[in-house]
């Protein structure tokens, strides 16, 4: 018997964990409907890969693990794909996630599945991938990807392999009874872990002392195994993963550390059932056991339940008595949280379905002031000050929340379950954590968006410095031509200069270019000259001026006669004018007349 | 000489201390000059806390020019996107006061929004991509624009220089995995009638009224 730590605090509420280990693992029908929502891990959603109304096999994959740390799904029976659509899933928002459903044809066909008996002649690279195909995540509560966990870099090689057994929470049996209906299998499942995890020298079973059955029944298979069942007094917190590793080899994982980084892995012992039904059989994990207790329904037992099978199939197969009780609770008594409805699917995490009455778990009495008294902190297995926390909490500061290490916080709720004043404490640090998770973000994406605005900034200011650039360029262009100009003029005749060529006329490269403004003069003139020489453009020209002078002579002659009339002193301008424009016509014509000849 | 400070303890003293304030005057201005700090910190620290949304609501053409504002002596409530949070936290660090919003620039909003283009009444005229602080518009000339949301801050400058209207601010769903916990109501703000729904809704009301 080798020897366990004491964890501090910790609380020691009823167990009731005898009413469901009365009778064995139970089957229930197959349901009529199985829904099964894609994200039941931690890590990115899977991806489906079946269309609506297509024919699935048990086993079938249905959707596709996307990226590195993420898990498939597969049909848990045959049947015919439904519905992809948003539905209720077991989380405590109540909001709806993407699901696919299936209606069963209760046939129950198996696809073509084979698995492996000589796991041991195989790689654990192999071995991992099948883990990983086979859809796998952690089944005692956070539902990481087992086969990203078994695969940690291995920046250093893992020496200790922990299988949590403890299931400390009260009324949960789904653990207890697996080990006493499967010890060997879950031992097998053990064997393949070592195989993969390249054999540890440490392989450990952590149970308590209140399921003497099942430490029974493990004992004839670890024989000789090198496998060691760690028995420790029963005490809630035990089983998380922190706490076991602490129990177990006495080390203190430090905040933020995960086991692989002590050459640890911890693995829940509902999994390594898993892991041995996916090497050994080649078949999925598309059931699990789930304990279905309290005193709202009839017989609590356990099941062995499709993934996907709605709660309420569950409650009315086991004669749910609603008046008694009014919700329905996903998880033990001091984890888990009350359903928003009994549609919600049972996922790979769910090991309890708890309906408790009303005398059983009567609902909380109202919040009264903090005393002080001081039993939060006695009783938290992270020595952390839960009764500090509160009031950072309450207050909302984030910073000294950080200090005073919320984030350690596992949230067992040890510290609400002594309260004398019946706080709800884990709410306020999980809102808390809540609040800073997001202002986290939101500090990334505000850095985000400044660097992008600084960017902005930046590009315009460019743009502008180009703009400018151009106009002084051309500003000195124009300065230069200007400067040259004058220098040529005020150099007479003598010296043409070089650049003034672009300023003079190249018309008339029989006049002496003398310099530039005599250049411009003689260039007009040669245009001129060459307009005359041309009779048909002239004829044209003067065509144009006799007429629009008839047309003025006229308009001119209408206005004299208006100005005679009316008897003002314009008539005399006005007869003048009309002596004039006459003057040009007659000139104009006697011009064409010359032309014409 | 050294015979004589030796001999007349004033004058020793005083020849150590013009010594020793030499000394640490050099050292001193040493400092000074070697461990100088460029810039102004307290402008980046400011910076830091406001929501670079670049909105200009604050009248200053975005958070930076703000921030400098602040450092030089300005009122700091004049952030409705950062809100009463924002304010707090630039008091807490200025270790000032905290006033209430401003609300001459404009109301701190309850949700996050981000701007949508109607993307079929689009005419392609290319202003709001001018007028986004962040690059956040996508698009060309008479060629339908649309906005990338991860970018968006929710500033809408866009929406005002849009001819067609077509630019609607919409608040950002919330999904499962930014959901959060809400903080409980306060101890002693329930009675315990207010339990399980036990009190109708109508004697509620009879209740408040």
């Amino acid at each position: 018997m080798s020897r366990t730590w004491v964890t501090p605090g910790g609380v020691h509420p009823p167990e009731n964990k005898h009413q469901s280990v009365t009778l064995p693992i139970g089957q229930l029908p197959i349901p009529e409907k199985l829904v099964i929502p894609l994200s039941q891990h931690i890590g990115a959603p899977a991806t489906p890969c079946v269309e609506m109304g297509q024919q699935v096999l048990k086993g079938q994959v249905i959707a596709q693990a996307v990226g590195m740390v993420s898990i498939p799904m597969h049909a848990p029976s045959s049947g015919i794909i439904s519905a992809i659509e948003h539905r209720p899933i077991a989380h405590s928002s109540g909001m709806l996630a993407p699901c696919i459903e299936i209606t069963t044809d209760g046939a129950d066909t198996w696809i073509e599945h084979q698995g492996i008996s000589d796991y041991e002649h195989i790689s654990p690279r192999k071995l991992l991938e099948m883990v990983g195909n086979a859809g796998i995540s952690g089944m005692g509560g956070a539902g990481f990807p087992s086969a990203v966990k078994l695969n940690p870099g291995r920046q250093r090689p893992i020496d200790t392999l922990i299988v949590n057994a403890t299931e400390c929470e009260p009324y949960i049996t789904a653990d207890d009874s697996a080990i006493r209906e499967r010890a060997g299998e879950i031992v097998e499942g053990i064997k393949i872990l070592s195989a993969i995890l390249d054999h540890p020298t440490n392989i450990m079973i952590g149970i308590e002392d209140n399921k003497p059955e099942a430490i029974a029944a493990l004992a004839p298979h670890v024989e000789d195994s090198g496998i060691s069942v760690v028995v420790f007094p029963t005490k809630y917190p035990s089983g998380g993963e922190k706490q076991l590793i602490y129990i177990l080899t006495g080390k203190e994982l430090p905040a933020g550390k995960l086991p692989a980084d002590e050459g640890m892995v911890c693995i829940n012992i509902g999994t390594t059932f898993a892991i041995k039904r996916a090497v050994i059989d080649g078949e999925p994990l598309i059931s699990r056991v789930t304990t279905v207790t309290g005193d709202a329904v009839g017989t609590p037992r356990n099941y062995d339940t499709l993934i996907g099978t709605p709660v309420r199939h569950l409650l009315e197969h086991n004669q749910f008595d609603e008046q008694a009780g009014g919700r329905v609770v996903m998880g033990g008594p001091m984890m888990g949280f009350t359903l928003p409805s009994a549609d919600v699917p049972i996922v790979k995490t769910t090991n309890c379905i708890l309906a408790p009455s009303y005398a059983e778990i009567p609902d909380d009495e109202p919040a009264q002031p903090c005393i002080r008294c001081g039993m939060c902190a006695e009783a938290c297995p992270v020595s952390l000050l839960p009764q500090q926390l509160f009031w950072y909490a309450q207050a909302e500061e984030h910073d000294r929340l950080e200090a005073h290490n919320l984030f350690d916080c596992i949230e067992c709720g040890a510290c609400s379950y002594v309260c004398p004043s019946n706080i709800p404490l884990v709410q306020y640090y999980r809102a808390a954590k809540g609040d800073i998770r997001q202002a986290r973000e939101e500090k990334v994406k505000s850095d985000h968006a400044r660097d992008r605005f600084e960017f902005h900034k930046e590009r315009i200011e460019q743009a502008e410095r180009e703009k400018e650039a151009k106009r002084a360029a051309r500003r000195e262009a124009t300065q230069q031509a200007k400067a040259d100009h004058l220098a040529a003029t005020a150099n007479g005749t003598a010296t043409p200069a070089p650049a003034s060529g672009s300023g003079t006329g190249t018309a008339a490269p029989s006049a002496a270019p003398s310099s530039s403004a005599a250049d411009i003069i003689a260039a007009a003139q040669a245009r001129a000259a060459a307009k005359q020489a041309n009779p048909e453009d002239q004829r044209a020209k003067l065509e144009r001026t006799i007429a629009s002078a008839e047309q003025r002579l006229k308009m001119a002659e209408e206005k004299l006669a208006e100005a005679v009339n009316s008897d003002n002193g314009k008539q005399d301008k006005l007869s003048a004018a009309v002596e004039n424009t006459r003057q040009k016509l007659e000139q104009s014509k006697s011009k064409l007349a010359e032309l014409a000849e | 000489m050294i015979e004589l400070i030796a001999q007349n303890p004033i004058l020793a003293a005083l020849v150590a201390l013009v010594g020793l304030s030499i000394l640490f005057g050099a050292l001193l201005g040493f400092a000074a000059e070697k461990f100088k700090v460029v810039g102004d910190p307290i402008v980046e620290q400011i910076d830091e806390l406001l929501p670079q949304t670049q909105c200009g609501q604050c009248g200053f053409p975005g958070c930076r020019p703000y921030a400098e504002s602040i450092a030089a002596g300005d009122v700091i409530n004049k952030c409705p996107p950062g809100g009463q949070s924002t304010i707090n936290a630039i008091a807490n660090l200025l270790d000032v006061p905290a006033p209430e919003l401003d609300a001459e620039h404009g109301v701190e909003s309850e949700v996050k929004t981000v701007a949508y283009i109607r993307e079929d009444e689009c005419i392609g005229c290319t202003k709001c991509i001018q007028a986004c602080p962040v690059d956040a518009i996508l698009g060309a000339a008479k060629l339908m624009h649309t906005v990338i949301t991860d970018e968006c801050t929710g500033c809408d400058l866009c929406v005002e220089p849009c001819p067609v209207d077509c630019i609607d601010m919409l608040p950002v769903a919330e999904t499962i995995a930014d959901w959060k916990w809400s903080i409980p109501a306060k101890p002693g703000q329930m009675i315990a009638s207010d339990r399980r729904g036990e009190l109708s809704p109508a004697t509620h009301n009879e209740g408040a009224a």
